[in-house]
């Protein structure tokens, strides 16, 4: 069967007939965004659900005439109240009531991610169970008969694979006909171990009549339980004092049926697949654990990252790179022409247009190419299943600066460029974590900022300029572990959240399914950090053309005199202060900048500038330049990812008071030393 | 098995002492409610089957859980403790 049975059309708005809601549930890595991409195609809109940060999709298609509207859920193992994205998931399916619920399982992984289905029957919406990854499974020797499977559910049991479009005209019929209401639907539903019937029993008559709307008596019970937090602090607000009282002694007494409750859970799941699932012969070894014996190997599997990353380091520069080039020279040509069409028009005019607006809107543009080339190494290496060993292997390291492994490749991620590195956080469930990460990730020294230091460093060290530039790499990591374990200790606490997660099977890349990623970040990155950079560079324009129209005794220029005196305790002059300043745009601004105060073109400044600056000042600036506050494009990222002024405000204070005190230390020791010499 | 903390019996050890191939049947877990909770929903439940893959005795370890690889830290993986089951 092919893809194409899927009609990928807009609907005309049907009218006065509502779309048929359908949520798309699974936990993570059963392929449920390829079936989410399969149905919606480029019909898809991404944003966030409301006042959180995690990722919101939704989509559309129409099919046999009638049109559906498809949200894709968080992934998760369960809707307890463990995060952010299981309460989105639970809050939906009991607010918006949707028509149908498909809930996407693993039939590699059958029983594991049954689990979540255990989770969804007992809610208020039809479950349609599509059993994905079929052809996986038979890889790895399960057989599975669906119709005995479905028999046991006594719901809809589909069988498919969606990375090769099989079984999806099936499914969308079942969810057709489960929308009308034509198929029967008789689930059998988990029951708590016979041990805590009981005590279920009394909560729900404890709580009858308590229970706030829209949610079932008994899921409440059963998640009061479980100690689900959100529900256990709905119920100690709707229940009055006396009874919260006597329902919290009820609760104290059983503290230990969490297990109760998932224990029932996953027996109800064995007596589920029993007759369903053949297994394969014991000893039988798939291809997955094969090549773990290499990919989570201590030593081997540190030498297969390695070489991957420097794979996805070659392509940036072989590709991204002249990319990068073409296009700074493109938009450059382009700020010619609007200047020359501009002639007759006042200066400020032509300078806002060419300089500001195309300027900063080229800064926004320059970035896509490396961007584009992480966002598709890094959906490439979690589609095939590859991202989770990565982070296995580097647990033990990230432990030492209070992260663990998965905060791993957003953080590699910026040495590319620090934007995709906090994007590429949301990988990371805990928030504490997620924020460390963020907070460090501008301390990894981006493309740009090399940039700098490559442009500068042979000037005024010669030989030696290697030596120095590996430092600076070195002092940036040094500094960043450092925050990190300082950061871990006083703002957290030394809290560390569990390293516990599940290692996928492998399989091969489904390319639509990166593209679309691909294509997703790249826009919702164009959109969000591209509007920061854009006002931040007219801004900057302005500061430096205002008020004399030359650059000469602009605001800028004003500012960074204003600023010398701070600037002289890590021995810079005005110059290197406003280039200084000027790199908040993009880093290697700082070049260009130096360039207008010098008056000369890139060829002769470095000889410029060695002639006025002692290799110290030098030192001392690069340091403040490495260390400095990242890029309005990594602040527009940090602003979006965090959702808070708060973090990204501390963000770049925190990064201010680091790179300062570095640049004096740096200036005032070096300083010290030559004058005893 | 019962849902009560189950009395530390002399066999049980924690998981993260038993070598790659071993396979232990899971006794109690102890550890905060957030942690179990996390092990639970990935079927690491009181009489579930356990193989460990891979455990180098320092850093985190690979078990295999109802037919799916579950990555623990170290941490993590003391806080289960296991019923060796006899080859």
């Amino acid at each position: 069967m092919s893809v194409r049975t899927v009609p990928e059309t807009v609907a005309p708005p049907v009218v006065g007939e509502r779309p048929i809601l359908v949520a798309l549930a699974g936990q993570p890595n059963v392929g449920k965004s390829t079936l989410f991409n399969l149905l919606t195609g480029l019909h898809q809109h991404v944003g966030n659900w409301p006042g959180k940060t995690v990722e919101r999709k939704e989509g559309h298609f129409t099919f046999n005439g009638a049109s559906y509207r498809l949200v894709d859920l968080p992934g998760t193992y369960s809707l307890t109240a463990n995060s952010p994205e299981e309460l989105i998931a639970r809050e939906f399916i009991l607010r918006e009531r949707p028509d149908v619920v498909v809930a996407v399982v693993d039939a590699a992984t059958l029983e594991r991610s049954l689990y979540l289905v255990a989770e969804l029957l007992p809610l208020p919406a039809p479950v349609i169970v599509a059993l994905n990854m079929m052809d996986v499974a038979r890889q790895e020797g399960i057989q599975i008969e669906p119709e005995v499977l479905q028999a046991a559910l006594g719901v809809p049991v589909v069988p498919m694979s969606a990375t090769h479009g099989v079984g999806v005209p099936e499914l969308l019929e079942t969810v057709e006909r489960m929308a009308r209401g034509e198929l029967p639907y008789t689930p059998r539903l988990p029951q708590i171990r016979p041990d805590h019937r009981e005590v279920l029993e009394t909560l729900e008559e404890r709580i009858a009549g308590y229970v706030p709307e829209p949610y079932p008596r008994e899921w409440v019970a059963l998640k009061l339980l479980e100690g689900d937090t959100e529900v256990t602090q709905m119920m100690r607000a709707a229940l009055p004092l006396e009874r919260w009282e006597e329902v919290h002694a009820v609760l104290r007494a059983h503290d230990d049926a969490q297990v109760a409750v998932a224990s029932g859970r996953y027996e109800w799941i064995g007596r589920m697949v029993r007759a369903a699932v053949t297994r394969p012969r014991l000893g039988q070894i798939g291809l997955t654990e094969r090549l773990d014996r290499w990919a989570t190997h201590p030593v081997w599997g540190l030498v297969i990252l390695a070489s991957i990353l420097g794979l996805v380091f070659w392509l940036t520069y072989t590709v991204g790179a002249p990319l990068q080039g073409w296009l700074e020279k493109g938009i450059g040509a382009l700020a010619e022409g609007v200047r020359g069409l501009l002639t007759g028009a006042p200066a400020w005019l032509s300078g806002l247009l060419a300089d500001g607006v195309i300027g900063g809107a080229g800064a926004v543009l320059t970035f896509l190419p490396i961007l584009v080339i992480f966002f598709a190494a890094m959906a490439f290496l979690e589609d095939v299943g590859y991202m989770a060993r990565a982070a296995y292997v580097m647990d033990g390291l990230m432990h030492l600066i209070g992260l663990h492994g998965k905060s791993f490749l957003p953080l590699f991620l910026g040495f590319g460029c620090n934007v995709p590195a906090i994007l590429g956080t949301r990988v990371i469930e805990s928030r504490r974590a997620r924020l460390l990460t963020i907070l460090l990730a501008p301390l990894v020294p981006c493309t740009a900022r090399m940039a700098v230091i490559v442009f500068l460093a042979p000037a005024f060290f010669g030989p030696a300029a290697p030596l120095v530039s590996w430092g600076l790499v070195l002092l940036s990591l040094g500094v960043l572990a450092l925050t990190g374990i300082v950061l871990n200790r006083v703002l957290f606490r030394g809290r560390r959240s569990a390293f516990i997660m599940e290692l996928p099977l492998y399989h091969l890349p489904n390319w639509r399914t990166i593209g679309l990623s691909v294509w997703q970040r790249s826009l919702s990155f164009v959109r969000k950090a591209g509007t920061v950079i854009l006002a931040v560079s007219v801004v900057i324009w302005a500061l430096s053309t205002l008020p004399g129209g030359s650059a000469g005794e602009s605001y800028l220029v004003r500012l960074g005199k204003f600023l010398e005196p701070a600037g002289r305790l890590m021995g810079l002059d005005w110059r290197l202060t406003v280039a200084l300043l000027s790199s908040f745009v993009a880093k290697e601004n700082s070049i260009a900048t130096l360039g207008v105060l010098f008056r000369a073109g890139e060829e002769g400044l470095a000889g410029m500038l060695a002639a006025t600056y002692s290799p110290l000042v030098a030192l001392a600036y690069l340091v403040v330049q490495t260390l400095f506050i990242p890029c309005a494009a990594t602040v527009g990222a940090i602003r979006q990812e965090t959702a808070s002024w708060r973090w990204t405000l501390f963000s770049v204070g925190l990064l201010l008071v680091i790179s300062l005190l570095a640049g004096m230390v740096v200036f005032q020791v070096g300083a010290w030393v030559a004058k005893g010499v | 098995m019962s849902g009560k903390p189950a009395p530390l019996s002399p066999d049980s050890v924690p998981l993260s002492a038993l070598r790659a191939g071993e396979v232990g049947i899971i006794a109690t877990l102890s550890g905060g409610h957030n942690l179990r909770s996390r092990m639970l929903t990935l079927g690491l439940t009181p009489g579930a089957e356990v193989t460990v893959l891979q455990n180098y005795g320092r850093g985190p370890m690979i078990v295999r859980v109802r037919d799916a690889r579950v990555a623990l830290g170290r941490g993590e993986a003391e806080k289960v403790l296991v019923r060796r089951r006899a080859e």
